[in-house]
């Protein structure tokens, strides 16, 4: 049977088996309890350092590797590029007419296409690993760099095995494993050379340190007469106990083990089982790695232990796999070493699958920043590829409050001519689910702007300027009002600086960054005109933009006499919850007695939760004002939103807002809530094709009444 | 330290860890799995034991009389139809359940790689607390090959159930011996 590979988003969201099979692995439950009693923090901190360290001195490492491999035994060749380590290896079988060859796993392999170049030759490579050996009688390329064949199910696998044998077989799991031991097994007893590649290389010792569970590993090193590691230049360490930290993270993080079955050090040739002494070779491979460490973003995700645990916490590879999300390398990290190792092109386009939810930058082991460097990729192509006409038309509507209210209110009516030619995709976030498909969310009649004259507030010392952003500000004013007066209650009284406008999000989000920092730098100056105690937000996403993003874009932009400002905006800035759990523990604002409580639960918005770190003060604030909270499964999971990427990518995106409907309905809360607008108008949505009666409400809302 | 090393051994895949004072009490055992395991002289019943120190201590040619199937001489055709492969390591890492091979002689290798059972023979005194301590003792400047060997061979490339024996063995039983090779003795 010819299984096909899925070769778009709509396939890969339809074969169910992927999403499936890694939804039912409590990854992030039994990672954490591998972690148990282990700093991660620090332990990533070490491993950076490490890596990071290496990175700056390829050449000087690689040579102390070579030197001391070699007074070992080891015959080490450098290669500068994919086409010269295949032609070495090539030539090495031609010399030692080597017709078959067993591999162990090594994503440099694939990165070279390895096994199609020797067949050429007439030298037949088969993988060993299970998972490599399913995809080669599938003709698939991996789709998860440590369960390649993960979008596989046993049915498909028993019907691929039962071809290469002739026979019939059931899809009992442990029988298929059998079978394939006993086929591969008679392929390491015939091979003449055994490929590895390597988990960590390390130059002191002249060794390489390779790590499997199944164990094919340690007989693909000994059972064929000759060796050959294909060792990237990043999996060097300078000295023995650098592997400490890199084995102590990879199996925790890659399969939530203490340690893989077997971790081979392997430092010289030793005497094969006929006496004769085995050749063994490492071939360094630098295939653009250096000119990616001189790269001072870039340079970061060579710090991956290739660990995979990225593509297990991350939303979308979770529904497309990474045939749709990545190349050879898969997923967020995949597209970013595809960028460099293989086909920049395919990176430019898979870049978009990222919807920027910072799930994997917080487990991964190499302390890399997977998202921002995809933005990274995604501005480079922005700045590439020039800004589009209505990028800019986009923008300055966009700052300019007044035409845009009045634009949207025209655009309410006549939708059609908006969301022509990608003009919406550019839009903050909250217009982001107009499409024409869609109806564009009610625009308020009177924008909070108008709206905050009537508000008739006590006068207080105390002072908050309050930040509304787009969604709030022409959207949900009446959740602006109800900021205002609660907090009012805890004795602030809040201003608002006419003259702000959009955070700047949807164009960072864009790779748009120079008029990112535009938004910032205009929004400043008029922020801290009266200079105020706090600045006041009620949406995450804008949150981000002053806690974050604005030092960053302007440093980026090299706007940096505006950095003291805005590093003096971030301090001062308050997410709505934070301000008001503050207040409630400061004693100043008080819960009204006895009054009912409401079940409620709460999605951590990506911004609030990853970007800001806020995740404990809304539920502390949600429980003072009498909610009692029950959390979700994977309550900080992304809802699809995204911004933009609702549009972009909108069936990943409506798959996304499935899972977590099915999360949240499950706590049977009554309401449940998000300091986003962005991801209140998914959830409502959402709840609007079900028949719950659950309402999805901005924290602010359900305060109202309910301190003293 | 052993406790520690025996709980996290046991929950390392399809492993069990016996205590023995003394070395004699462990040949018992092994003569009683061998019985057990049916050894005979049919290829998928040999047993082959790899070189150690515990070796010194036996009459290798009385036990290869009592088991035919058993083996002292490790050839990669002999390993390939064991069911039973007896090797002796080096350390015990407590925290990690694992254990160091010196892996340098073939042999060591193909007897614990390829057989359906892997007997390993431990020294108790020789269980270090973790990794870092481990890496005290064993510096690859020494060993031109040495392998942390955890639980029994597993794959979870279908569908991430979990599958034993794979490659290797299927089954890991860990036979830790007091009185052999006391540290400082
Ligand atoms: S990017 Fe980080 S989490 Fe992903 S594979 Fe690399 S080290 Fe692991
Ligand atoms: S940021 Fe989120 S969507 Fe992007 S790669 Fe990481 S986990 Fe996936």
């Amino acid at each position: 049977m010819k299984i096909d590979m899925p070769k778009n988003v709509d396939e890969a969201l339809e074969s169910t088996s992927l999403s499936g099979i890694l939804d039912r692995w409590d990854y992030q439950g039994t990672r954490a309890k591998a972690f148990e009693g282990v700093d991660f923090q620090a332990l990533r901190t070490r491993i950076a350092k490490v890596k990071g360290g290496v990175a700056d001195n390829f050449d000087e490492v690689a040579e102390t590797f070579k030197k001391n491999a070699e007074a070992n035994g080891i015959k080490v060749f450098r290669a500068s590029s994919a086409e010269e380590a295949k032609e070495y290896i090539a030539n090495l079988c031609k010399e030692k007419e080597v017709k078959k060859i067993v591999k162990s796993k090594s994503m440099a392999t694939e990165e070279l296409h390895l096994n199609k170049h020797l067949e050429q030759f007439g030298i037949q490579s088969d993988e060993t690993d299970l998972g490599e050996w399913i995809c080669q009688l599938a003709h698939h390329t991996p789709s998860h760099m440590v369960m390649p064949a993960i979008h596989l199910n046993k049915e498909e696998i028993s019907s691929l095995f039962s071809d290469e044998i002739q026979q019939p077989l059931d899809n009992d799991i442990d029988k298929l494993v059998k079978v394939a031991r006993e086929q591969i097994r008679e392929k390491f007893f015939e091979a003449d050379m055994g490929i590895s590649g390597a988990n960590i290389a390390i130059a002191e010792t002249g060794s390489i340190v390779i790590c499997t569970n199944e164990g094919n590993a340690r007989l693909v090193t000994s059972l064929p007469k000759i060796h050959v590691a294909l060792v990237g230049l990043e999996k060097l360490v300078p000295n023995y106990e650098d592997a400490e930290p890199i084995l102590t993270a990879l199996p925790r993080n890659a399969t939530a083990q203490l340690l893989t079955s077997y971790a081979s050090f392997i430092s010289a040739p030793t005497l094969n089982d006929d006496g004769t002494m085995k050749e063994v070779h490492v071939v360094l491979m630098d295939n653009n790695r250096t000119a990616m460490a001189e790269d001072p973003k870039f340079k970061e995700a060579l710090q991956c232990i290739r660990c995979g645990g990225c593509l297990n916490v991350c939303p979308v590879f979770r529904l497309v796999s990474g045939h749709v999300f990545g190349d050879i390398y898969t997923g967020g990290i995949g597209t970013i070493l595809t960028s460099w190792f293989t086909d920049l092109k395919s990176a430019e386009e898979i870049q978009a699958f990222c919807i920027g939810c910072d799930k994997c930058k917080e487990i991964c082991p190499g302390n890399i920043d997977i998202p921002g460097l995809i933005l990274e990729i995604r501005r480079r192509k922005a700045a590439k590829e020039g800004i589009p006409a209505v990028y800019k038309g986009a923008l300055q509507v966009i700052n300019n409050r007044k035409l845009f209210h009045s634009l949207l209110k025209v655009a309410s009516v006549g939708q059609k001519p908006f969301a022509k030619d990608g003009f919406i995709r550019h839009l903050p976030f909250f217009l982001s689910n107009f499409t024409e498909h869609r109806s564009l969310p009610t625009v308020a009649p009177v924008a909070f702007r108008d709206l905050f004259k009537t508000i008739k507030q006590p006068k207080s010392d105390t002072k908050a300027a309050f930040f509304a952003g787009c969604a709030l500000d022409f959207v949900f004013p009446k959740t602006g009002e109800n900021i205002i007066k609660v907090l009012n209650k805890g004795g602030v009284e809040v201003t608002f600086p006419e003259d702000q406008s959009c955070c700047g999000i949807p164009h960072w989000g864009s790779g748009s960054f120079d008029m990112a920092a535009k938004s910032a730098a205009h929004n400043l100056k008029s922020l801290l005109e009266d200079d105020p105690q706090y600045v006041v937000v009620g949406c995450a996403s804008c949150t981000t933009a002053l806690k974050k993003e604005w030092v960053e874009v302007l440093q980026s932009e090299g706007m940096d006499d505006l950095i003291p400002q805005a590093k003096k905006v971030a301090e001062r800035t308050y997410m709505f919850t934070e301000l008001v759990n503050k207040l409630v523990e400061d004693k100043k604002l008080i819960p009204k007695e006895g009054v009912d409580t409401h079940k409620l639960t709460y999605h951590d918005s990506c911004h609030a939760k990853r970007h800001c770190g806020i995740s404990q003060e809304p539920r502390s604030a949600l429980s003072a004002a009498g909610y009692e909270i029950k959390d979700m499964k994977e309550c900080d999971t992304c809802c699809g939103m995204g911004g933009a990427y609702t549009i972009k990518q909108s069936d990943v995106s409506m798959n996304m807002l499935k899972r977590k409907m099915e999360n949240v309905q499950e706590t049977g809360a009554e309401f449940v809530s998000a300091e986003c607008p962005g991801c209140l108008i998914q959830l409502g949505g959402g709840l609007d094709k079900t028949d719950s009666n659950m309402k999805a409400m901005h924290p602010a809302d359900l305060m109202i009444d309910k301190f003293q | 330290m052993f406790e520690l090393f025996k709980t996290r051994a046991e929950a390392s895949g399809n492993t069990e860890v016996k205590r023995f004072e003394t070395t004699l009490e462990a040949l018992d055992f092994i003569n009683d799995f061998l019985k057990e395991e049916n050894i005979q002289d049919v290829a998928g019943s040999y047993a082959v034991w790899a070189d150690g120190p515990l070796l010194k201590q036996i009459d290798t040619k009385v036990m290869e009389k009592k088991f035919p199937g058993l083996s002292f001489n490790v050839t990669r055709e002999l390993a390939k139809g064991a069911r039973v492969g007896i090797s002796q390591l080096k350390w015990g890492i407590a925290e990690l359940g694992s254990m160091a091979q010196d892996s340098a002689d073939v042999e060591q290798r193909l007897a614990s790689a390829l057989s359906w059972i892997h007997v390993a023979i431990l020294p108790t005194t020789k269980i270090v607390a973790n990794l870092a301590d481990f890496m005290k003792k064993m510096h690859p400047k020494e060993y031109k090959y040495m392998t942390l060997i955890t639980g029994a061979s597993k794959t979870a490339d279908i569908e991430r159930v979990l599958a034993l024996g794979v490659h290797g063995p299927d089954r890991l039983v860990i036979l830790c011996v007091d009185d052999l090779e006391v540290e400082g003795a």
